[in-house]
């Protein structure tokens, strides 16, 4: 192998670019998982997160602690100008018009939820047409499977090619007078196909069809501009970015987040409550019931800060060199089939054997200090597209390294080495 | 031997490689589905149940090397098995993989050639694997009609 590694060491021509050195604001990088030296290729999962973002929790619980949009005192104060600090980093991060279009979420899941019932219940009938692909995440399957439910609505699904691509032309057929919403992964996470998802924005609006994107796996490798794409509600998890887990992103443009009633009724989404009526409150607001996860959202606000210190286009030119190499690297091993093999890709390879489920895969990657993942990846309707149970998923992100594709590699002759 | 050796023991290979009463059965009058909701693993379960006894037992599905050679050696453990023995060894099964400190003399005993899966208790993320099968069988024998789920 070592021959064949480096035979293929090409410089990704970004010498500025250091990643010895992110590597370094990573702490559980250090880490030994079964006497050997972590290797973290479950990226798709949930990121690792840089020391930065690890302090800004630890001094937001340490001095700055308490409740936001309430209090009079300095603590509220300050947990409330960083909070709504955060919201900035995040319009400027995705290049949103307006502060008031970011909505502080759970995560992903919940943003495509507010949508399907807020946005969905108020604005969709019986026969309409809802349109997504064959490579969604369940979490951008089942919401809109319980609108269709509710009222009458049907779902209509984009198929993909072998290669796992989103199929344009079958796109443009599905649009109809019926369809009334489109929602679309930006990248799959379970093929890691990058859906051409400024042209289906186009289509769906030449139709005057407004479109989600499910960003998940999207933000952690694509410079994201919601305004360049076109979208009209943008979602993404804070955790996927280098961020804390529980708090995501809903975007969506000021016309549509104004005319949807709220998702959920509590405090801070009122202005004014009495037993005979409630007056909402302003956006982003209305949608924010109950104190939200303030830790978090500034957490979230610490990872796009130390991600603006980077340029995206090394980032993106590493990753992909990177992607490349692990993709050769594997294709090498004879009995390896690849599972989504699109002409754009980012972060994701995932690939099965015929005579080894990916569970055991797992097992033995982990013994080697490999964490990958090995299942349907929330996605089984991809499983049942390309015919297998389960893959096994290695997935990057951009402190990974050549030396980590190699230990998945020798990880995997170990792997063949037990089924042999 | 490492506990990755102990889980991947030649027997457990030999048995995903030529899983034993690897077949559906048009006769049977049990049958069930187990589904392992968190990777997509399924089993079905035969049984030919005749005076209590397990007269013949087979399987199909699709899963890793641990949930196929579980449901094989549980295949060739159960056949012949009145229905009460069957469930006794469901029992001392789940203590084993599960590595409950309550393993007796007795259940060692009825484990017999099945001591070979305790390996899995050490990999928690496999424990579902190895017992799909075994609560799939047990939802046929008690004639529940469910999907055996190991959620």
């Amino acid at each position: 192998m070592k021959a064949v590694r480096e035979k293929r060491l090409p410089r990704s021509g970004n010498e500025s670019f250091d990643v010895e050195k992110i590597r370094r604001d990573f702490p559980i990088l250090k880490e030994r998982v079964h006497g050997k030296p972590l290797v973290y290729l479950d990226n798709g999962a949930t990121s690792q997160k840089p020391q930065v973002v690890i302090d800004t929790l630890d001094r937001y619980y340490k001095s700055e602690n308490s409740n936001i949009h309430r209090g009079v005192h300095y603590l509220s104060e300050r947990a409330t100008s960083s909070y709504e600090a955060s919201r900035e980093k995040i319009r400027q991060f995705i290049n949103a018009e307006n502060g008031h279009e970011i909505v502080f979420v759970r995560g992903t899941t919940e943003a495509i939820n507010l949508v399907a019932q807020s946005y969905g219940r108020t604005f969709l009938k019986a026969g309409d047409e809802i349109v997504i692909s064959a490579m969604e995440h369940h979490s951008n399957i089942v919401p809109w499977q319980m609108l269709c439910g509710q009222i009458g609505a049907r779902l209509r699904v984009v198929p993909i090619n072998h290669d796992g691509e989103f199929v344009l032309d079958e796109y443009r057929r599905l649009l109809n007078e019926n369809t009334k919403l489109v929602s679309l992964t930006h990248v799959s996470n379970a093929l890691g196909t990058i859906v051409p998802v400024k042209e289906a924005v186009r289509l769906a609006h030449e139709r005057g069809v407004p479109v989600l994107l499910d960003g998940a796996q999207a933000v952690p490798h694509l410079k994201v501009d919601v305004r360049d794409i076109g979208c009209d509600f943008y979602a993404f998890s804070g955790h996927k970015l280098f961020g804390p887990t529980g708090v995501g992103v809903l975007y969506g443009k000021s016309e549509l987040l104004d005319a949807m009633p709220p998702y959920q009724g509590g405090g801070d989404m009122i202005s004014l409550v009495t037993f005979e009526k409630t007056h909402y409150n302003v956006l982003p607001y209305k949608f924010e019931a109950g104190t939200p996860n303030i830790a978090g959202g500034i957490g979230l606000g610490a990872a796009i800060d130390y991600l603006n210190g980077f340029n995206w286009e090394e980032v993106c030119a590493h990753e992909n060199h990177l992607m490349a190499y692990a993709t050769d690297a594997l294709s090498e091993i004879g009995s390896i089939r690849i599972i989504g093999t699109a002409k754009d890709k980012a972060g994701v390879l995932s690939f099965v054997f015929d005579h080894i489920h990916a569970h055991d895969v797992g097992t033995i990657l982990d013994q080697e200090g490999v964490a990958i993942r090995a299942g349907h990846h929330c996605a089984m309707p991809v499983m049942q597209r390309f015919g297998v149970p389960a893959t096994a998923r290695a997935s990057f992100a951009f402190y990974n390294n050549q030396g980590d594709v190699d230990a998945l590699v020798r990880g995997i002759h170990r792997v063949l080495k037990v089924f042999s | 031997m490492s506990e990755l050796d102990e889980l991947y023991q030649e027997v457990i290979l030999d048995h995903n490689k030529s899983p034993r009463n690897f077949r559906e059965m048009a006769d049977a009058n049990r049958r069930s589905e187990g589904y392992n909701p968190l990777c997509g693993d399924h089993v079905t379960v035969y049984v030919d149940l005749a005076d209590g006894v397990i007269r013949d037992i087979s399987f199909k599905g699709a899963g890793c090397a641990i949930s196929k050679a579980s449901a094989s050696m549980m295949t060739t453990e159960l056949k012949g098995k009145s229905e009460a023995e069957a469930e006794k060894i469901f029992d001392s099964v789940h203590k084993m993989l599960t590595g409950d400190m309550g393993v007796d003399e007795s259940d060692l005993e009825r484990l017999g050639k099945l001591k070979i899966l305790s390996g899995v208790c050490k990999f928690p993320a496999r424990v579902k694997c190895a017992s799909l099968a075994w609560h799939t069988v047990n939802a046929a024998l008690k004639g529940t009609g469910e999907v055996a789920s190991t959620e």
